[in-house]
């Protein structure tokens, strides 16, 4: 009985997977070449780079809401605050692991820089270079030279919130000019550096947030 | 070349893919997501969109990864503490 709703299962999952690939090759052409309009437009956007330009000029709405999502989503894990048994007590951990976390540690905080400069005219962003900061953050935790976030200070609030809120910021004193994220051309470049130096502190904090926003060990076991 | 290693890189996906969902032991099965979401990161970068392959590499992989392990870590502290609370035998 087991077996034959099993094959069921995956005869039905193997049409639907004929059925997308046969009408992914039917698709009628697309009406919009949207590539060709985002290079026609890429002058007037700030940056050189299309995808940064899609994201933080074109599509600058999605990218806000994005963020907002991202910190909510931290602010959901913090609300149900979860019973976490304490860890055991770590073997002393070999001087390889917190060494080479000590030399790491600074080359990727470059390489997050270099990322979100380089957004600006190749592969790269804020969003990357949050991920390389949470990444280092993580790290130092794993070798015990970070230790937990167990209260919420006003520095770490301004840093969590604070890149959504300079967006939203920018997005209404440029609502006074004109439409909502509609930069003036002149000023587009500074402005998307500007937003996305603040998006890369906050992210890089809302995504070591989700790993360090634990009780403390030591907190628990008094 | 580039074909065979296309092909090669699609099937290891699927591979990897089917490995994580079907290995019954959740280290094993997380090990194989992070081994899966490096592939997929290749695959974007093959695809010739290397901001995607980046985003992929390091949160795909790299944060979702990290994150359930420790999770895995979390589980397996509170089965311990729950077996040595109901004096589980040995």
């Amino acid at each position: 009985m087991k077996r034959i709703a099993g094959a069921a299962v995956m005869l039905s999952a193997g049409i639907l997977a004929m059925a997308l690939v046969v009408s992914m090759f039917e698709l009628p052409p697309p009406a919009v070449r949207l590539p060709q309009m985002v290079q026609e437009k890429l002058p007037q956007s700030g940056v050189e780079h299309p995808v940064t330009a899609v994201l933080l000029n074109f599509r600058g709405y999605d990218t806000l809401l994005e963020v907002a999502v991202l910190l909510l989503a931290l602010l959901g894990m913090l609300a149900g605050e979860r019973p976490r048994p304490a860890a055991p007590d770590r073997a002393p951990t070999d001087p390889v692991l917190p060494g080479l976390t000590r030399f790491l540690v600074p080359l990727m905080g470059l390489t997050a820089v270099y990322l979100l400069w380089a957004g600006a005219h190749r592969p790269g962003g804020a969003f990357q270079a949050a991920a390389v900061l949470a990444a280092a953050a993580v790290l130092l935790h794993l070798t015990d030279l970070l230790p937990a976030w167990t209260s919420l200070r006003l520095r770490l609030r301004t840093g969590l919130a604070g890149g959504l809120l300079v967006f939203i910021t920018v997005a209404a004193w440029l609502l006074g000019e004109g439409r909502l994220l509609q930069y003036p051309v002149a000023h587009a470049g500074s402005l998307i550096l500007f937003i996305e130096v603040a998006l890369t502190i906050s992210l890089g904090l809302i995504l070591a947030g989700l790993f360090l926003f634990l009780p403390d060990d030591d907190e628990r076991r008094r | 070349m580039g074909i065979l290693f296309d092909l090669l890189l699609a099937f290891a996906l699927l591979w990897s893919a089917w490995r994580a969902i079907a290995l019954t032991d959740p280290a094993s099965a997380v090990v194989q997501f992070i081994v899966f979401g490096l592939l997929m990161a290749l695959a974007w970068a093959r695809l010739r969109a290397p901001d995607i392959a980046l985003a992929e590499a390091a949160i795909g992989a790299g944060l979702t990864g990290a994150l359930l392990l420790d999770g895995l870590g979390t589980l397996r502290t509170g089965q311990r503490q729950r077996d040595e609370q109901h004096g589980s035998r040995p």
